[in-house]
């Protein structure tokens, strides 16, 4: 297994308050991880640290050596904006650009020059929105809005958007909160699909989800992870109380 | 503690309430009603007047002159009057003389040449240069009258007037004042243009706009999307509130001393009025501009970091032209206002009396408020039309500039 990314005594504050408490945790490169844990735990804070999405928060401060192929994230000499490219987010609300869904697919390719030409674009955007299960629902309103789709079908776009700038690593915070049964299988078998290809981190509050989608959980607890290792092992023999609790339903 | 009885809906004081909700509905909706239709009827009030007293304005009154070129000594030739030294043949063979002659002539009852415009052997010598051919015989040219006729023809004038139009008869015509929109400001009310103060005002907002816009626009930028929060940036927003605040003409006095006393600009000069109109611009389109700023969802700013945008794409691609709307909403409200302004222009010296119009910013010029300004201080009768004729043309100008910011605005209107 290859470690793509790797967390040390990871700390954050919002100000004064500790969000984030000593964690470490390596994420594989082949393997989907996920991360549950209570509201308020602290999962979304340590998402936003591995593509530096705290740095726009202005009370954020973040500890610790967080290294994506070896290479620290943190320091001076990482660019922050290749960094997000490297590192594609979908979040936890839909948020599609008020503009075309090509344009929303196109953005990223674009800015970061990954296509010499428009047929190229055309070829990299329906790749995206097939790969995220959406092109045969809008390939003939390309030109529409991105904010006249429906919720599911945004979220979707978000994730075609993401996977456009090929990313080497998706991290994705609770994409199907908003959305469907029929919705959320897709996006399952979307990172069914996509693992391999991308490393990806998703946050869930569902546990079938996690046990479903993921190869590796870690249970967040009070800013803490308490226990990190294969879904298997975590659902059915997990060696902490707490996690017993929170995947039986004790408290949540 | 006590468990809540169950309510009941249907009791009389539900009932009451229902129907006291929908009297304060229907009030609400009157109360806006009365008050559009109040604001319509003034606006429509002062349309009407404007037009009804301005309409005249734009008119002159012409009468008939005959006059025997043949018989008159002008050693004028045809060929002299091809090309721009036409001006100078006629004037230097005594074309004003000529016309005067005329007058005193065919109206010795009426005043002679006190009967016409001083501007009247201009319009001879035009249609002269368009008819050479006029020389050799004996024509009647249609020249405008002096004010006081041009008052009374138009039906407001002194009884001694009144004589005079009844005695001319149907030697009088009425037409459009061509000169009033080729013009700029005179002493005789019948040669008054108010191009002369258009294009001074044009100018005027024209520097206005290229200092304010780009610089308000950045300044807003900046301070939402940059500058960190802290108390120097507290202090240049508490600043920037105020200075939007200040009196014009304070600005008109800041104006003088900084543009004219330490940079020697020219006085009365478009660049000038431009500059201290763009220092009262700035603040209400860089407080509009914050403002649309900050209505612009963070989430737009979170999904394009997301993929990597940097902080100057994320700006310049998503969050300004979702805040150009509103900015130029701001900026239509700033304009309007620095066109509609006298008081700071009159402080930088364009209340002089400028008979050309300005050829460019350093030129000396007025602007149409304070034209309007200017003549409605004037005690000749024919005065009164020009004011109200100006207060139209300022009104059109008003509604074009409105017109176009609307436009822009609902071409780069994002619908969600
Ligand atoms: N911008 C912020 N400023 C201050 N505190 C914050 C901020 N964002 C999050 N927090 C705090 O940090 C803690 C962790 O929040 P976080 O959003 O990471 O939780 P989460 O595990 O993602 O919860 P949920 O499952 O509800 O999304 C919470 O106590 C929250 O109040
Ligand atoms: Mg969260």
């Amino acid at each position: 297994m290859t470690q793509k990314i790797t967390a040390h005594d990871v700390n954050v504050f919002y100000g004064e308050k500790q969000a984030i408490r000593q964690v470490s945790i390596d994420i594989d490169q082949e393997d989907v991880t996920a991360f549950i844990g209570p509201s308020g735990c602290g999962k979304s804070t340590f998402l936003r640290t591995l593509n530096r999405m705290n740095d726009t928060v202005a009370s954020a401060r973040v500890e610790g050596d967080i290294r994506l192929d070896g290479e620290d994230i943190y320091s001076k000499d990482m660019d922050v904006v290749q960094l997000r490219a490297r590192v594609g987010m979908v979040f936890q609300k839909p948020n599609p650009f008020p503009k075309s869904i090509y344009e929303n697919v196109a953005y990223g390719p674009r800015i970061h020059g990954l296509a010499s030409g428009k047929s190229e674009m055309d070829a990299i955007v329906e790749q995206s929105l097939t790969r995220a299960g959406l092109w045969a629902e809008v390939k003939d309103r390309l030109s529409d809005s991105g904010t006249a789709l429906s919720g599911g079908q945004q979220q979707r776009l978000c994730i075609a958007r993401a996977i456009a700038v090929d990313p080497e690593v998706i991290l994705m915070d609770e994409p199907c909160s908003a959305l469907d049964p029929i919705a959320t299988a897709r996006i399952e078998e979307l990172i069914h699909d996509l693992r391999g290809r991308y490393a990806i981190v998703i946050v869930t509050h569902n546990m079938q989800q996690a046990a479903r989608v993921s190869q590796k959980t870690a249970f967040f607890h009070l800013g803490e992870l308490v226990e990190y290792g294969d879904t298997n092992d975590i659902f059915t023999n997990p060696r902490e109380p707490r996690t017993t609790d929170y995947i039986t339903g004790r408290y949540g | 503690m006590t468990d809540r009885a169950p309510t009941d809906w249907r009791t009389d004081a539900m009932r009451r309430r229902i129907v006291r909700r929908y009297g304060a509905e229907r009030r609400f909706r009157m109360f806006g009603l009365g008050a559009i239709i109040l604001s319509a009827g003034f606006l429509a009030f002062l349309i009407v007047t404007m037009v009804m007293q301005g309409a005249a304005g734009f008119t002159e009154t012409r009468v008939s002159l005959p006059i025997d070129f043949a018989a008159a000594e002008l050693t004028v030739t045809p060929e002299q009057l091809r090309g721009d030294r036409g001006n100078l043949a006629l004037a230097g063979a005594g074309l004003e003389g000529v016309v005067d002659g005329a007058a005193g002539a065919a109206f010795a009852q009426q005043g002679g040449a006190e009967l016409l415009s001083d501007g009247a052997w201009l319009r001879v010598r035009d249609t002269l240069k368009a008819n050479p051919g006029m020389l050799r015989g004996r024509t009647a040219i249609d020249v405008p009258v002096a004010t006081d006729i041009d008052v009374a023809y138009k039906g407001d004038g002194t009884p001694e007037a009144e004589q005079v139009v009844a005695a001319l008869g149907d030697r009088l015509s009425r037409g459009l004042n061509r000169d009033f929109f080729g013009n700029a400001d005179a002493t005789d009310p019948t040669r008054v243009g108010i191009w002369g103060a258009l294009k001074g005002s044009l100018l005027t907002m024209f520097v206005t706009l290229i200092l304010a816009f780009p610089i308000g626009v950045l300044s807003a930028l900046y301070l939402e999307e940059y500058a960190p929060k802290n108390r120097w940036t507290d202090l240049i927003e508490v600043s920037i509130n105020n200075l939007a605040a200040v009196p014009s003409i304070i600005f008109g006095l800041l104006g003088l001393a900084v543009f004219l006393g330490t940079f020697g600009l020219p006085r009365s000069a478009p660049i000038v009025g431009g500059l201290t109109l763009a220092l009262m611009t700035m603040p209400v389109i860089v407080i509009a501009g914050r403002n649309a700023i900050k209505a612009v969802p963070p989430s737009i700013r979170d999904a394009a970091l997301g993929i990597g945008a940097s902080p100057v794409q994320v700006v310049f691609h998503h969050v300004l032209p979702l805040a150009l709307p509103g900015i130029l909403t701001g900026t239509i409200i700033g304009m309007a206002r620095a066109l509609g302004e006298t008081a700071p222009l009159l402080m930088i010296g364009m209340r002089a009396f400028i008979a050309a119009p300005p050829e460019g910013l350093t030129d000396p010029a007025t602007v149409l408020p304070v034209q309007i300004f200017l003549w409605s201080d004037e005690v000749a009768r024919g005065f009164v039309e020009k004011t109200s004729a100006a207060i139209i043309v300022l009104l059109v100008f008003l509604l074009a500039m409105n017109g176009v910011a609307i436009y822009l605005r609902n071409r780069f209107e994002t619908r969600w």
